[in-house]
């Protein structure tokens, strides 16, 4: 079986697997839009999100995002450095997201908008910290990625690995656009 | 503090405090006991290790898939008497054989084992065995994420006999609607056992519909455009999409109500905001395509023994691939005829119900396509035909009184009683289990080198026939009469005892059917000198999985067949001109691994974890899981190489082996 055969097989096979991935947060926004009005008393989405605060989440992810296209631009190039250097930058970036994300579930907790408030805190938690849990998993396949590449250079199955981890990479981004227009803007401002 | 939670809810209260329980338990120990024993004495754990355990050929994997499911069909069937004797004989003043807790944990137990690891350990074991022999392909797309889905369904598997060990099964019936389900009122362990045996299992489905998507689209034998695949393997196609499309909202769904129960969250509950009807919306959303997902494959299969065994080609190929794409996608698109009296208002219930009709057109064309299949063919008599025939019967029936009851009005009226029961399980025995007892009759040579024994398969088939109707043909006429599903007690003034009690000897009846496929077994392992295969094509096949010897070669095939016809096989057999001689290359394999079974162990460690609360364990299996994956992503050794001479030596073995 040659090579490239293989690869074009891996890649066809993980844009399977993400459109399964889509399908679960599909299910996880019809779940939200459900619950969105069950806020059993509490707060609703206009009252506890903090727009700006999330457009900086979003400017993150999606420079993110471009960084890692750019470390596949000078993958292409063999530039073993800078890839590691750009694939630092994203990692970077990344766990900078994660963070604010924690920290704003954090505020919205001790302020008693906890998860088992309402249904509608429930649909929210569940929905964003699915993406930011697959965010984690994104930050610890890139740093394996990374350790590798010092290891092992760019050959072998370094570079289906890194296509493989920058298509899900975007598919996160698209996935948390999803989550600004429908939880933040949607939600937040009805 | 940290002590005290070390093993979490669970304490010696979770063991067995009854007869019927205990009698299970103490026969899943007894199996636990004999089998390392056996092994030690035979001296086998090396070859179990070598040769199964950490196999990733995708032909082991199937038989493995398969032992696994015979066994929970055992278990599954043993549910089934428990309840047949309970409502035969639960009438007026007797309480019968079980009290109430049991009875529901009992039908909760037999109906998710029956479809999570009966129907579908019988549909993931023939995929696992015939589609890749079947596209002229030497292995499946993954093949270490392949065994990796086996040892999840196994995991899942284990959990739910675990539970019988270790606690309690779910009281809420095989989907535990909520709020049932929920804590407030299931508080013990039975529920999350039902979760995450599922989950657990479904990640594994999840993962084989990928795997065999991916391998149906890039690993066909040169020639073989989709229309020229063999019909099994485009109802396969088929299912695996429903599969990717629809397990993830299980995943889903299970996801959010083991967040309600473990975390307190509010999507399913009866207060805070929860709304149970959103859990029977997500849970019908994947499980009505589970049930298509089920039924294609066995669709497929019989495709496959009709046309081999009426010695023509099949009927209207082109209408049979398009009906199976509608079904794929109608399937999609009639959920909510689950639950007409859900109150969704007269327009979503007319949609709904005008889907569900719809479904029966592209399955009445398979069924006519089939009988023209049949129709001035020389149909030979073999068992795979006889469980096609009594398929024809039982899935007529069974499916005119589903159309009766997509008609929303008939439905309020018959509404979760016993007249569902009865539909879906000649839709589900009749279609999907006869299906796939047709195919591992007709595959078992294919897979062990022998035929199986005719004449007991006739037997098990006449008694499953006959107990089948006589188990669920008075369910019509009870549920007509009012009897709703899940009933442990009924009044004697209510005369429905004497059909209970007939569809009680239905059962007995079925269980005799099991024994004979044991014996069957049996008694073709013992005779199995006599019923060699030594063709590789025991019954004039169609299709390129008998192009090669019985059993297969590892490598499946040593030359890749060039496909011109859509029955490859079958023209390659008529075809006119000198053959070829044969010219060997070197084939490259995968290396056995034991890396599923080690994903599989952390995840079902980290599962039971989960259910008792016992967090750390819970932590650590995650840990596990992912260093196991990091680790293998660290190993580049993966594969190796057979080279062109020894592919030659192995050939030329095997064409003097015929010869003599």
């Amino acid at each position: 079986m040659s090579n490239s055969a293989s690869a074009n097989r891996t890649v066809l096979g993980f844009w399977i697997y993400l459109m399964t991935d889509c399908v679960l947060f599909a299910t996880l926004f019809a779940t939200f839009a459900v619950m969105r009005g069950s806020t059993n008393g509490g707060a609703d989405g206009a009252q506890l999100f903090d727009l700006p605060y999330v457009m900086v989440e979003t400017l993150l992810l999606l420079t993110s995002s471009f960084v890692c296209g750019l470390a596949m631009i000078a993958l292409q190039r063999g530039k073993k450095d800078t890839v590691i250097q750009l694939l630092f930058i994203t990692f970077v970036l990344g766990a900078v997201f994660v963070g604010l994300e924690v920290n704003e579930f954090h505020k919205l907790a001790a302020e008693g908008n906890g998860w088992a408030r309402s249904g509608f805190l429930s649909s929210y938690f569940t929905l964003v910290a699915t993406h930011g849990l697959h965010i984690c998993v994104g930050l610890l396949w890139l740093s394996v990625l990374a350790w590798q590449i010092m290891r092992k250079g760019l050959g072998g199955n370094t570079p289906k690995r890194l296509t493989l981890f920058s298509m899900f990479w975007h598919f996160l981004d698209v996935i948390w656009i999803f989550i600004f227009s429908v939880v933040y803007l949607w939600g937040g401002l009805v | 503090m940290f002590f005290a939670n070390l093993l979490g809810r669970l304490t010696t209260d979770a063991l067995p405090h009854d007869a019927v329980t205990a009698f299970g338990a103490l026969s899943i120990v007894g199996v636990g006991v004999a089998v390392p024993i056996l092994l030690t004495v035979t001296k086998r754990w090396k070859w179990l290790w070598k040769e199964w355990l950490t196999s990733v050929d995708p032909k082991k994997v199937g038989v493995m898939y398969i032992i696994v499911a015979l066994a929970m069909l055992l278990r599954g069937a043993a549910d089934a008497l428990l309840l047949r004797t309970q409502q035969a004989t639960s009438v007026g003043g007797s309480n019968g054989v079980v009290d109430a807790n049991h009875f529901q944990q009992i039908f909760s137990a037999h109906g998710t084992i029956m479809i999570f690891f009966v129907a579908m350990g019988l549909l993931f074991g023939l995929v696992n065995l015939i589609v890749p022999l079947m596209i002229g392909s030497r292995d499946v797309a993954f093949p270490t994420l392949n065994a990796t889905s086996f040892w999840l369904f196994f995991g899942g598997m284990a959990l739910v006999n675990l539970s019988l060990l270790v606690g309690e099964f779910s009281a809420a019936g095989w989907l535990a609607y909520p709020p049932l389900s929920e804590l407030q009122f299931s508080p013990g362990t039975g529920v999350d056992y039902w979760i995450w045996s599922l989950q657990v299992a479904g990640i594994g489905s999840l993962l084989s519909g990928i795997n065999f998507i991916t391998t149906i689209l890039t690993m066909r034998a040169p020639g073989m455009t989709l229309m020229k695949m063999p019909m099994f393997v485009w109802t396969v196609l088929g299912s695996m999409t429903m599969i990717a499309f629809a397990f993830p909202i299980l995943t889903v769904t299970l996801t959010l109500l083991a967040l309600d129960r473990t975390l307190g969250m509010h999507f399913f509950t009866a207060d805070g905001g929860g709304n149970a009807m959103m859990y029977v919306n997500l849970i019908w959303a994947w499980g009505h395509p589970e049930v298509y997902i089920l039924i294609l494959p066995a669709f497929g299969v019989y495709s496959e023994v009709v046309a081999t065994f009426a010695r023509k080609r099949l009927f209207g190929y082109t209408s049979m691939v398009w009906a199976t794409a509608a079904i794929v996608l109608l399937s999609f698109i009639v959920w909510l005829h689950h639950f007409f009296t859900m109150g969704a208002g007269a327009d979503v219930n007319a949609f709904f119900g005008i889907m569900t009709m719809i479904i029966a057109i592209p399955t009445g064309v398979k069924l006519f396509n089939w009988l023209f299949t049949m129709y001035r063919g020389r149909i030979h008599f073999a068992t795979p035909m006889r469980w096609f025939l009594g398929f024809v019967l039982i899935f007529t029936i069974g499916g005119m009184a589903g159309v009766l009851m997509s008609i929303p009005p008939v439905d309020f009226q018959v509404h979760n009683s016993l007249f569902l029961v009865a539909h879906f399980h000649m839709m589900i025995v009749g279609g999907v289990v006869f299906g796939f007892f047709a195919g591992l009759t007709y595959w078992f040579p294919k897979i062990f080198g022998f035929k199986l024994n005719e004449r007991l398969g006739r037997y098990a088939f006449w008694c499953w026939l006959v107990g089948f109707v006589l188990a669920f043909v008075p369910l019509y006429a009870l549920g007509l009469m009012g009897a709703t599903r899940r009933l442990n007690h009924y009044d004697a003034s209510l005369g429905w005892q004497q059909l209970f009690i007939v569809a009680g000897v239905g059962a007995l009846i079925i269980a005799a059917g099991i024994g004979f496929q044991v014996l069957q077994l049996i008694v073709s392992i013992v005779q199995r000198d006599k019923n060699r295969d030594l063709t590789g094509d025991p019954w004039n096949g169609r299709t390129l999985e008998w192009s090669v010897p019985s059993p297969a070669p590892v490598y499946n095939f040593a030359i890749i067949p060039v496909v011109k016809d859509r029955d490859a096989f079958w023209a390659m057999k008529h075809a006119r001109g000198e053959k070829a001689a044969p010219e060997y290359e070197a084939i490259t394999m995968p290396r056995n691994t034991s890396v599923g079974m080690v994903i599989a162990v952390f995840a079902t460690l980290a599962a039971f974890a989960i259910i008792w609360h016992i967090w750390w364990l819970a932590i650590a299996g995650a840990i596990g899981l992912v260093l196991t994956i990091v680790i293998r992503a660290y190993d580049d050794d993966t594969e190796f190489t057979l080279s062109a001479a020894k592919v030659a030596k192995l050939e030329t073995a095997r064409f003097a082996k015929e010869q003599a």
